[in-house]
């Protein structure tokens, strides 16, 4: 059965941007129902969810004492299958967790990890904290951007530390850690993302064996090295915590 | 030659297969330890005086003896939520030596009583998560987890839990909020996880490399383990150097190795033609030491480097060299705690805003010298006034910043503003009475 235009989840839908990903999902643009109380757990009888996420979700809910402390693998889950936490994705886990809408999006919002609105299938997130940032990550991220330009499967953000000052600058391509990276690899890693190749292989962390074994390098930063904080408007750095 | 627990194998091709690993001896230690009292494993953790090595530096065999005795539901935490920037060793250590934290785990939960243990590993690290996925699944394949691990009376489930970005779940009462499924908040202390923490029962939280030391102890003795490094600061410590230098990355020493042995020696020091500014000993957490021979000669230990003024955090150097201005390291610092503060505590939410909008006046050529006295109030307002440290890991670099680089906090003010037009905060004829110095009397750093 089809919304009528007047349906408020069908004029939400018409905001939303549409994406290659989401529109492979069946009624991904459907369900929300925007009337009904976020504070009412939704019935698993009456909402549609993939056998496949609903059976993830409960050997996830198994491991624990608590159903609760399952939320956010399955948050993860449904955010694969939908490209993001939409409300469709929040409402399906809610109703195979047995909670509330309400409590799944608050814990969605905490977490940078998770998106609250639909972005490209692609995820880079570029490092841009102290360490990174001492090397050039401000400059690698710039040069990002620039080369994922406006395609919207891109999503390239910036990060915190993630944990991969070695080989910084670095970035976390669909959560693949590669580094050191210099400005021609990000128009690389853009070709080979949109390319369905895999990404940079040669730089790969997984691959890399411990610093002793390696040759010493000269220390030289292979961007430009401004720190000086321009950068603010980007991914989860607006204007102060993600939310308060 | 220094001793090595964890590097002296790590590239070996396989090590993170079950085969390789129960190889080179593994899971002997949890077979000797099935064999031994619980309440003896403890006793040889508190011999060895191992210290957590996640940043705080708290005991371990004391933060195990803390959990109750009898019959109760009691769990094992391991955290390996590594997101304090610089930190980068539990990465390596997890992703190539799986079996030696599943069979550490294995050792504590036995010794504490745990039946239950989980890893919470950050989100970030997908390929980790994945490894340990695949090596706990081997290990319970093999009888080492599971029900009645090999074939004695005690079974432990353990699972891997990932998170899903967030700086505050390191905390460790944060992480316990994250692993029951909540936004990671903080919790009032006490009551102290070991008395009441994952689903309100006893719970041990102790740091990925902490735990992978817990078979080497059992292996050499408690009391030999306590010969490796210093007397208050024992065995080997997995550094990680970052920044600025020729060669960053793992490297392990012993505790009490000399700093320079480390930044210049191993890490290769600052590249061609720069000098070190200030380095952060561990962690962006840690107040910055001057990169002068006082601090370089220091022993890389627990108390030297508290004593210096700092702290040893999680080991993390980052080296800062002098073609970088001080205001955009704290700037850079100030906006991290910023956006990771969870805004439960006003001083923590509040105070890491304000001080980044107090950078960013300096940076904009608004500010005046006085914005430094009252960013260093700030700062220490933030002090011991939240229910974690979060605020406090940002106050304590800023302050040590200011204290350290008060001079050119102030020529970058006054290059600030004549790059802004806007004429100098203090007229050059007075630059030399500017009043006493008062940085002291804010300065978190010695309290």
């Amino acid at each position: 059965m089809t919304p009528s235009p007047s349906d408020p989840s069908r004029r939400l839908a018409g905001q939303v941007r549409r994406y290659s990903h989401g529109s492979r999902v069946p009624d991904w643009d459907r369900a929300a129902d925007l009337q009904k109380a976020p504070a009412v757990i939704p019935d698993l009888a009456t909402t549609r969810v993939s056998d496949e996420l609903r059976e993830a979700i409960e050997q996830y809910m198994s491991r624990y004492p608590d159903r609760r402390s399952a939320a956010l693998p399955a948050l993860m889950l449904a955010q694969k299958v939908h490209g993001w936490c939409s409300p469709l994705a929040i409402e399906q886990v809610a109703a195979v967790m047995r909670l509330t809408p309400g409590y799944l999006s608050s814990v969605a919002t905490f977490y940078d990890m998770f998106e609250t609105e639909p972005k490209g299938e692609h995820t880079v997130y570029v490092c841009t904290n102290i360490s990174c940032a001492l090397r050039g990550g401000d400059a690698i991220y710039e040069a990002m951007v620039e080369a994922a330009g406006d395609d919207p499967r891109m999503n390239v953000r910036t990060f915190e530390c993630l944990g991969a000052c070695d080989i910084a600058p670095m970035a976390s391509v669909n959560g693949e850690y590669v580094g050191p990276l210099d400005e021609a690899d990000c128009r690389q890693i853009v070709d080979e993302l949109t390319s369905g190749r895999p990404v940079l292989e040669h730089k790969r962390l997984r691959d890399r064996p411990s610093a002793i074994d390696l040759p010493m390098g000269d220390g030289l930063p292979t961007a430009g090295r401004d720190i000086s904080n321009r950068i603010t408007a980007s991914g989860n750095d607006v204007a102060g915590p993600k939310d308060m | 030659m220094s001793t090595l627990l964890f590097y002296d194998e790590i590239d070996k091709p396989g090590l993170a297969s079950l085969s390789t690993y129960h190889d080179i001896g593994g899971y002997s230690m949890l077979r000797k330890a099935l064999d031994m009292e619980p309440q003896a494993i403890i006793e040889q953790l508190l011999a060895s005086n191992v210290r957590g090595r996640g940043g705080a530096g708290f005991a371990m065999g004391r933060k195990a003896s803390f959990l109750p005795k009898g019959d109760m539901d009691k769990y094992l935490v391991c955290n390996a939520d590594e997101s304090e920037p610089g930190t980068f060793k539990d990465r390596e250590l997890m992703q190539k030596n799986p079996h030696l934290l599943i069979e550490g785990m294995a050792i504590a939960s036995y010794a504490i009583g745990a039946s239950r243990a989980y890893i919470f590993i950050r989100g970030e690290y997908m390929h980790q998560a994945d490894v340990l996925d695949a090596a706990i699944a081997e290990a319970r394949e093999a009888g080492f987890l599971g029900d009645r691990v090999m074939g004695s009376d005690y079974s432990l489930e353990l699972w891997v839990h990932r998170g899903a970005g967030a700086y505050i779940c390191g905390e460790e009462t944060a992480l316990l909020d994250a692993l029951e499924g909540k936004r990671g908040n903080p919790r009032l202390k006490p009551p102290f996880p070991a008395i009441e923490g994952l689903y309100q029962g006893p719970t041990l939280i102790n740091n990925v490399e902490t735990l992978m030391n817990v078979p080497h102890i059992l292996r050499m003795g408690g009391e030999k383990f306590a010969e490796i490094g210093t007397s208050g600061s024992t065995g080997t410590k997995v550094v990680c150097v970052s920044g600025c230098v020729r060669r960053p990355g793992n490297y392990e020493v012993e505790l009490g190795t000399p700093t320079r042995d480390i930044i210049y020696g191993l890490a290769g020091g600052p590249p061609e033609g720069r000098k070190i500014k200030c380095w952060f000993p561990g962690g962006s957490s840690a107040p910055v030491l001057p990169g002068t021979d006082e601090y370089m000669d220091l022993p890389f230990d627990f108390e030297s480097i508290a004593e210096a003024g700092s702290m040893l955090g999680s080991a993390a150097i980052i080296i800062v060299d002098d073609s970088v201005p001080i205001v955009d390291v704290a700037l850079k610092t100030a906006k991290f705690y910023r956006h990771e503060s969870c805004g439960k505590c006003t001083p923590c939410r509040e105070g890491t805003n304000w001080t980044v909008k107090m950078l960013e006046r300096i940076e904009n050529g608004q500010a005046t010298p006085m914005d430094l006295d009252i960013m260093a109030s700030v700062c220490d307002q933030i002090l011991g006034n939240c229910l974690c440290v979060l605020g406090d890991a940002m106050a304590m670099p800023i302050s040590s910043m200011i204290k350290h680089f008060r001079e050119e906090f102030e020529e970058h003010i006054e290059m600030a503003r004549e790059r802004n037009g806007l004429g100098a905060a203090i007229p050059v004829m007075n630059r030399d009475e500017r009043g006493p110095d008062r940085s002291a009397e804010y300065s978190a750093v010695g309290h």
